[in-house]
């Protein structure tokens, strides 16, 4: 468990889990990190990543990880500088403003 | 398999049949894409419209090729589009299954499993025909249709072994959809004077029985036992839905005749 | 809550007790991490999630991803409008391939917005109660088969101008769901030239229906690029950040000096009497953009808007039973799920 305490358990969790996907663009090439994707379990996960990376044929073999099982070092080894309090702004609402200008897309 | 390789057979009425057995697998795939395309921006998550898009996509491509090779076999001149959409209702040969609404999701993912299903075997029937065209379209189709076969497979697994709601949603969905099962391995008219180019539609029965066992069993699931079956869409004869679904279909082409999209 | 293999989190349990309870930072790192920050995006490095940034970086890119993926996924309503009616079957696999297409890409700007700490999930919340936005373009109707041309042409190709230089933005993870969403969209503007060059060379219907559908997008189209920059709230400091590459004014004229010639191949007439060639400027001078009618828009007075999120809301109201039961499979047989790794 790779999660906060408090912050996440099974049943505060809302929606799908995130998984990671990973794709062998062909063959000769180690597997590459593409994004990630919601899915109940990693047999839609692994069905999901095929239709949402892999379209227009891009893979020939996809690995997918839950999110929370990944462990990662920080480039900078700033890791503890990420309290608690910083991520969770973000989950609040009232965090995000609504825009009074104009999207940019 | 370009169209142009069909080898037409001799005489005419080899010829009618052929024409009118493409017409119902094209019917079929052509209409259930129809369906699925509906389900686009209104799926239970942003992976699912992924998802039946895709399977759209590969139902109007197998459409598309068997319209376009029908359309040879038959000599009248008529290409893909004439076929979808300037036939009227009682022209369509697809069975009555692919036709019916989309329901829940529940109803859709029957209705996958089943029709999935019965063209997985289908397919792998097809892949010994004669025709080359066919063979050639069996070969590629049966790849995207194991793949239609496993997402329904997942699904309704989830369904039926889900919450109770969704347990009761997908028996409910099957007992709408079971109905329509019988008209699937019901000998077409005309498949008689095909042998070995199509697959006799009743020798697909047992491996697809044996298959939808296995799964129903798995998702916690009951086999229905309707109390009527579904008949006649391979000779015209279909669901009053149909007569909804097509003037959409077709309503646009046929304001402008003649023009070019 | 479940967020990105990117996105901050404290150390996994097995890490040593000192890294799990690190103490609070002392008083001088901010102004060390604000310096290496700025100097990342001085020397036009890119910034990876688990970085240091600066809060207003961090919301002003999750509001900016967040709003770009709802624009995908709102986006596929207007064209998802004529899945059923294409007039070709041709055109109508081209036409599922480009609404699925933005369903992948809307996914792939959710994913980014992820590694910054939020959840898809409350991302939607906010999208459907109204508190995040999409581009306003999408609350036009669609109303003839052109419009799937018009919007090909006009809106994906202003999308692409906009998403082009976003490729090269500074926070990793967008522009590299940039560089995926451009590669892609490449073909979506040339089908809708397409369908309006069929169409424009067609019928005098049709040519009617093609001028028509290009007469009610030019304007929204122009303004897609947002207010001119001296009006915008946000140009400066995402320019400073490099989260914006070029201003809105300067994509805009980008826009119309490409459409023109475009338009005078397909033979149609842009909608605007001002718009002529300026030899001084090299440019073309256009017409002033109805900012009212952005604005009005915006806030919630265009003529699908309520239809639009009335559509998501429904599709995940209705859809609520389905993921649910998705999740208590995953519970009940622990197949290697990440309900497992969570529980």
């Amino acid at each position: 468990m790779t999660i906060p305490p408090g912050t996440t358990t099974a049943t505060a969790r809302r929606g799908w889990p995130l998984w990671e996907v990973f794709v062998r663009a062909r063959r000769g090439l180690s597997h590459q990190h593409l994004g990630s994707l919601h899915a109940p379990d990693a047999a839609m996960a692994l069905r999901n990543a095929r239709d949402v990376y892999t379209r227009r044929g891009e893979g020939v073999s996809i690995w997918v990880v839950p999110s929370a099982a990944i462990s990662a070092s920080s480039p900078d080894e700033k890791d503890s500088f990420f309290e608690p309090a910083m991520d969770k702004a973000y989950r609040h609402p009232s965090f995000y403003d609504v825009p009074d200008g104009v999207s940019h897309l | 398999m370009s169209a142009s390789t069909t080898a037409v057979p001799a005489g005419d009425l080899v010829r009618t049949a052929f024409a009118g057995y493409l017409l119902g697998l094209a019917d079929d795939s052509l209409i259930l894409a129809q369906r699925l395309g509906e389900w686009v921006t209104r799926a239970p998550q942003i992976e699912e419209d992924i998802a039946l898009a895709n399977i759209a996509l590969d139902l109007l491509g197998q459409a598309r090729t068997l319209l376009a090779c029908a359309g040879k076999v038959e000599g009248l001149g008529r290409d893909e589009d004439d076929l979808a959409f300037l036939r009227d209702e009682r022209e369509f040969r697809n069975v009555q299954l692919v036709e019916i609404p989309n329901g829940d999701f529940a109803v859709t993912m029957a209705r996958q499993l089943i029709f999935s299903g019965y063209q997985y075997e289908l397919y792998r029937a097809l892949l010994t025909s004669t025709d080359p065209m066919l063979a050639g379209l069996a070969a590629k189709a049966v790849k995207e249709v194991a793949y239609h076969r496993d997402h329904a497979v997942q699904w309704v697994r989830r369904l039926g072994d889900g919450t109770d709601e969704s347990h009761t949603r997908m028996q409910t969905g099957l007992d709408h959809t079971w109905p329509y099962v019988e008209e699937l391995f019901e000998r077409a008219p005309g498949v008689a004077a095909l042998p070995r180019i199509a697959a006799d539609p009743a020798s697909l029965r047992p491996a697809w029985d044996s298959f939808i066992g296995t799964v129903i069993a798995e998702a916690t699931l009951t086999i229905p036992q309707p109390t009527w079956r579904a008949r006649g869409g391979r000779a015209g004869y279909h669901t009053e839905y149909l007569g909804h679904l097509l003037p959409e279909m077709q309503y646009l082409h046929r304001a402008h005749p003649g023009a070019s999209w | 809550m479940h967020r990105g293999v990117d996105a901050p989190r404290t150390p996994a349990v097995g890490g040593s007790a000192a890294a799990e309870q690190a103490p609070a930072k002392p008083p001088d790192t901010g102004a060390h991490l604000q310096q290496r920050f700025d100097a990342l995006i001085a020397d036009d490095e890119r910034i990876e999630p688990r970085d240091w940034m600066p809060t207003g970086y961090r919301k002003t890119l999750i509001r900016q991803i967040a709003q770009h993926a709802h624009s995908e996924i709102i986006g596929m309503q207007p064209e998802g409008n004529w899945i059923t009616r294409a007039p070709s079957l041709r055109r109508k696999a081209i036409l599922i391939a480009k609404v699925q297409d933005e369903a992948g890409h809307g996914l792939y700007l959710y994913s980014a917005a992820e590694t910054l700490g939020v959840d898809r999930e409350d991302l939607l919340d906010l999208l459907h109660e109204g508190k995040q936005k999409y581009s306003s373009i999408f609350n036009y109707p669609t109303l003839s088969w052109a419009d799937m041309g018009a919007i090909g042409w006009l809106v994906d190709g202003a999308a692409i101008m906009n998403q082009v230089p976003l490729c090269r933005c500074s926070y990793g993870p967008y522009g590299r769901a940039m560089v995926r969403v451009c590669k892609e969209e490449s073909f979506h503007q040339r089908q809708g030239f397409d369908i309006l060059h069929t169409l424009s060379h067609g019928t005098p219907a049709q040519q009617a229906m093609a001028q028509d559908a290009v007469d009610r997008f030019w304007w929204p189209s122009l303004m897609m690029f947002g207010p001119p920059d001296e009006r915008s709230a946000h140009t400066a400091q995402s320019t400073a950040w490099g989260i914006k590459r070029l201003g809105n004014d300067e994509l805009r004229q980008r826009f119309v000096d490409i459409c023109v010639p475009q338009a005078r191949a397909l033979d149609i007439t842009l909608p605007d009497p001002d718009l002529r060639w300026n030899e001084n400027r090299g440019h073309y001078d256009f017409g002033a953009v109805d900012w009212a009618e952005l604005t009005r828009v915006i806030k919630g007075d265009g003529p699908c808007n309520e239809q639009r999120i009335q559509r998501r809301r429904s599709a995940h109201e209705e859809g609520a039973w389905v993921r649910e039961a998705a999740d208590a499979y995953a519970r009940k047989h622990h197949n290697s799920s990440a309900a497992e790794a969570l529980a």
